[in-house]
């Protein structure tokens, strides 16, 4: 029955980072960039419902919607302000970029607003149901049930509408995408707004489901989430929900067998034994350089 | 370099300021001849007592409560007739929250005013940037607040002589939660949940669980966490299979709160406690206050205490200070006046070698923040407080001796 729990805690933990994941593995897939400000992003999404909460006492839904659209719009300003006239540049350029957007944000949303932590308010009525020995929460369940949600809205986007094809094309090849008249920047934009929309809701349901959010609080998760992105394979979607939840569990599993302290050293280890045995990930096709 | 520099400076002050005593001495000599004067001299129908407190900076509302819990208990004191009829004058200087401050403003203190003892600073930092002006220059130092244990011991295990504090030092709060969860509580089976990444909670971890089990008791889980953890359901839940009837969570309250809420939300509905590092309105915040409940901590004191001397003191604080109610940092000022005091009239004169002794040797004497008596290595030994949170609110329990 302990082992029930610790299932339910680690696929929680796990639905988080693979809701971050995605946005990493759709903007590396389309532009080769390892996104570092995406954690950020997180945490401007749990802040933005923070304040839509607290301040303007909406609910749990209206909140997120709130959190997603505006992390949207921040996700393809950075995009745009930021990253747009790197496309041609090296990648370590963008990388460097993208690595002095994450300590702006952080620094910046300090500068506005300092340092301390916030607690959030309890939206969401917390009931808890005993399953197999197993204490479940209401919360727990829905913030499950919101995650999955989102991935298969996710999933309907990429592979049932127009844009989701325009991005599978840029991603596959931008050049050929631009010749069969695909706006290129367009898609790349709306990739980092989808992306970004998803790290929002990530932070709303991390404050909730968490309650202490802080300035600082995307920086692990952003790390852990892009492990998690290279373990499914990254620019594959479907690897990084997979990736985020095998991620989750093996930390709880870590924890349960009494090496709490040893759990994020865990993730890395992960990382690093996936880079050394099979760089392309759990769903990646070992693809052969083309010379 | 920079210790150089610092002899300098030091060499320097201590020049200019005994040329100033001196000529001080000399015109208190001419004053006594004519019929007594109101110099500085330790002869004199005065007796000074330094403050170097921290009344601005980044932890000015630690001094700044200290010196308003020190004044009343100056004004108390004087208003009484003084000690043996000598009225005490407080000499106060800002060091500014900072540790070279403190150091120069111990300097002054010592060389300048001639005080009889300093009391301050109130953070540990500057306390042992004190304490060695404090043996050069032999003037008794009490931190009333400062917790390290290496402000009366030194790193190489020597007694810092000149060297005390009102406050318990750290570990001493694990002791009095172990004695609280032993006696009070009846647990058999207990669980310690402690934050790896800081020497206040492990110094209290191993302190609780040293009483714990030389009484009988036995530790059944034993977990750790690093600062700035969110997640802590899966230790939780190892801690809940353990079936512990207590739980000892020695942190800050960041983490605490969290900790606490994940850990009802589990359903571990035990006793929890903690210690001062939970004090804070953010606690019921992040935990909820139906968490919250069946939880304590340990504190310096409480102002709901029913103890006739501590209400006593609550009304006159009250009265002089708009009605405020005294926190733990105003009580702890207020009894470092008196404890200087005590010491003093003990030791029969203001000669600081004798009011140091005095001071070492306090035994059973009542303060607002306990009984109080000093052990051999310069740190109190005296009741604790033990507060319980109800619906949000910290209640107080009881108290409980070492």
């Amino acid at each position: 029955m302990e082992w029930v729990q610790q299932l339910v805690n680690g696929i929680s933990l796990g639905s988080i980072y693979a809701l971050i994941a995605l946005g990493y593995t759709m903007v590396y897939g389309i532009i080769k960039l390892i996104n570092f400000a995406h954690g950020d992003v997180f945490m401007i999404g749990a802040f933005i419902g923070f304040y839509a909460i607290s301040g303007w006492g909406l609910g749990f839904f209206p909140a997120l919607l709130i959190a997603m659209v505006a992390c949207a719009i921040f996700g393809v300003l950075v995009e745009r302000i930021a990253y747009k006239r790197l496309r041609n540049a090296t990648r370590i350029a963008a990388l460097i970029t993208a690595i002095g957007v994450s300590l702006f944000i952080e620094y910046g949303m300090i500068f506005i607003r300092g340092a301390q932590p916030e607690a959030y308010p309890d939206v969401l009525s917390n009931k808890t149901f005993n399953f197999f020995g197993a204490n479940i929460s209401s919360q727990s369940l829905m913030i499950l049930s919101v995650s999955v949600g989102l991935m298969l809205i996710l999933q309907f986007i990429v592979h049932k509408t127009k844009i989701g094809k325009a991005m599978r094309a840029v991603s596959h090849d931008a050049e050929a995408a631009k010749l069969m008249g695909i706006n290129v920047d367009n898609t790349i934009s709306a990739t980092f707004a989808i992306g970004s929309a998803l790290a929002g809701a990530a932070g709303v349901i991390f404050g909730v489901y968490y309650t202490k959010i802080d300035p600082l609080m995307g920086v692990i998760p952003g790390v852990k989430a892009f492990v998690a992105a290279v373990l499914g394979g990254i620019g594959i979607i479907p690897g990084a929900m997979v990736g985020g939840m095998v991620l989750g569990v093996v930390e709880t599993v870590v924890s349960a067998i009494g090496f709490s302290l040893w759990r994020d050293a865990a993730a890395f280890v992960i990382l690093i034994l996936i880079l050394i045995f099979r760089p392309s990930g759990i769903f990646g096709k070992n693809t052969r350089e083309k010379v | 370099m920079i210790a150089k520099n610092k002899l300098k400076r030091f060499a320097s002050v201590f020049l200019a300021s005994s040329l100033i005593v001196g000529a001080l001495a000399g015109c208190g000599s001419k004053g006594e001849e004519s019929g007594g004067s109101s110099s500085g001299g330790k002869d004199s129908n005065e007796i000074k007592i330094g403050m170097n407190l921290e009344l601005s900076g980044s932890v000015a509302s630690y001094g700044s409560s200290i010196a308003t819990g020190a004044d009343l208990a100056i004004k108390e004191i004087n208003d009484a007739g003084g000690i043996d009829g000598k009225k005490i004058v407080p000499v106060k200087i800002d060091n500014k929250s900072d540790a070279a401050e403190a150091t120069t403003a111990a300097i002054k203190l010592a060389t300048k005013e001639k005080v009889v003892a300093q009391i301050g600073p109130a953070v540990s930092g500057a306390t042992v940037a004190t304490v060695q002006i404090a043996n050069q220059q032999k003037m008794p130092v009490v931190s009333p607040s400062g917790t390290a244990p290496n402000i009366t011991i030194n790193e190489a295990g020597k007694l810092n002589e000149y060297a005390f504090r009102t406050c318990f030092i750290d570990p001493f709060q694990g002791q009095i939660a172990a004695h609280f969860a032993l006696n009070e509580l009846k647990a058999k089976k207990v669980a310690i949940y402690a934050d790896n990444a800081s020497d206040y909670a492990k110094g209290l971890a191993s302190a609780f669980e040293k009483v714990i089990e030389d009484n009988g008791g036995k530790v059944v889980a034993k977990e750790a966490y690093v600062a700035k953890d969110t997640d802590f359901r899966s230790t939780l839940t190892r801690v809940k299979s353990a079936k512990p009837d207590f739980v000892f969570i020695p942190g800050y309250y960041e983490e605490v709160g969290l900790i606490v809420k994940q850990a009802r939300e589990l359903g571990i509905e035990v006793p929890l406690m903690g210690a001062d590092g939970w004090d804070s309105p953010k606690l019921v915040d992040l935990a909820g206050a139906k968490a919250l409940n069946n939880t304590y901590i340990t504190n310096h004191y409480s102002s709901e205490d029913p103890d006739v001397k501590i209400q006593d003191f609550v009304k006159a604080f009250k009265t002089a200070n708009s009605d405020k109610a005294p926190d733990a940092f105003n009580a702890l000022g207020y009894d470092s006046v008196y404890w200087i005091k005590d010491a003093i009239e003990r030791a029969g004169s203001t000669d600081s070698e004798a009011v140091k002794d005095a001071l070492a040797s306090t035994k059973n004497l009542t303060l607002i923040t306990g009984n109080f008596s000093v052990d051999k290595d310069h740190n109190p030994v005296k009741t604790a407080t033990v507060l319980e949170y109800k619906d949000g609110k910290q209640v107080f329990n009881s108290k409980v001796n070492p």
